[in-house]
């Protein structure tokens, strides 16, 4: 009896165990508005800036706009624009925000849309989380998490979005 | 019948006309001429706050990329990558110099270049002047940048391209941004073999 006890409390343990990497693929929801998958990147030493990423998606009818944020240790954040056109970097505010459509995922990612966090005190230390919020036009603010994966990392890259991923796939 | 060879003949030779032309403005001129065009003299002050010039280069290939360090994507994105190219290529990577030149010399002081340099591979040397200087390097290297007011702050559009130059200051091959490891490192190891 405590035998079987003593072992169903460790199968428990080790599900509990193996649960806990999902718990970062958090989703956050305001409105009809879901954000997944928030990250931001190790900043280098004395760097003032820092990108902010999200998969960012429309369940309503109606379209919204991101149009701001906040983050730990910034200043300010920005809604940019990135591109690089013919071997130029060029980087823009969106003064009017960045629309999400109705049923549509906006992925804001390095190389492309981001949020800008400027005027950084101190620096992101890879593996740690910061906390913050996005702010929607018509949906309001949303507490988030963006967690600090390394300097210079590209999403697909990295063994722990292909777990979130995997995560999602057992959701549906 | 001939007419029609004529006409045949004339149309060839318009096109081969206005292919050359094309040719000879996209690539700025001919082949060895396009080579001579990138690089060329600057005079700036490193992360250590020494001078240092083009001619101080010379004798060693050089890979040369022009950001700054309020950058949030590109730059870091670019150290990150050369450093782990710098790291594949073990010993051989000393017979490089890898310098990362700021097209943001108000803010980028020596010291913020040394800080900021501190976080990837080493072998980097951070490069910084006057405007004048500055822009007289980019000149050089025919790197575009521009001052982006963003309310009380300001950030910079510039080129994201890597020059590789060989121990002559000649111009030998670029790496774009988001080439993949196995080109840059090919490019890296083919400039290693031109010094």
């Amino acid at each position: 009896m405590f035998e079987t006890l003593r072992r169903s409390t460790l199968t428990l343990a080790a599900v509990a165990a193996l649960m806990v990497p999902t718990a970062y693929a958090a989703e956050y929801k305001v409105g009809d508005l879901t954000i997944a998958h928030s990250w931001t990147r190790a900043t280098p030493a004395g760097a003032k800036t820092a990108g902010g990423f999200a998969k960012i998606t429309n369940n309503g009818t109606e379209a919204d706009r991101l149009i701001g944020g906040s983050a730990d240790k910034a200043g300010k954040v920005e809604v940019h624009e990135m591109a690089v056109v013919d071997n130029i970097m060029k980087m823009r505010e969106l003064e009017n925000g960045l629309e999400i459509k109705p049923g549509e995922t906006v992925e804001l990612k390095p190389g492309s849309y981001h949020l800008m966090f400027m005027g950084l005190e101190g620096s992101y230390k890879e593996g740690e989380t910061v906390k913050g919020t996005v702010t929607f036009e018509k949906a309001g603010t949303v507490e988030v998490e963006f967690k600090v994966k390394a300097i210079g990392a590209k999403m697909e890259q990295h063994g722990s979005d292909m777990r979130n991923m995997t995560h999602k796939v057992e959701l549906q | 019948m001939t007419a029609i060879i004529r006409y045949v003949t004339w149309a060839v030779i318009a096109a081969l006309v206005i292919f050359m032309a094309w040719y000879y403005v996209w690539t700025g001129g001919f082949a060895g001429q396009t080579r001579l065009s990138i690089g060329g003299p600057f005079t700036l002050t490193t992360d250590e706050g020494k001078r240092l010039s083009n001619e101080d280069l010379k004798g060693k290939p050089f890979a040369i990329y022009f950001g700054f360090t309020y950058c949030p994507d590109v730059c870091p994105t670019t150290l990150v990558e050369l450093t782990e190219t710098i790291e594949t290529l073990g010993p051989d990577a000393d017979k490089l110099r890898y310098l990362f030149v700021s097209v943001d010399p108000e803010r980028d002081t020596p010291e913020q270049l040394k800080l900021y340099l501190s976080s990837f591979d080493e072998h980097f040397t951070g490069l910084t002047g006057t405007a004048e200087e500055i822009a007289e390097a980019a000149k050089a290297y025919r790197v575009y940048y521009e001052r982006v007011e963003q309310d009380d702050d300001y950030t910079m559009n510039h080129s994201a391209l890597i020059y590789l130059m060989d121990g002559n200051g000649k111009f030998m091959d670029v790496i774009p941004y988001g080439a993949e490891p196995d080109e840059r490192l090919q490019k890296i190891r083919k400039l290693i073999g031109s010094g």
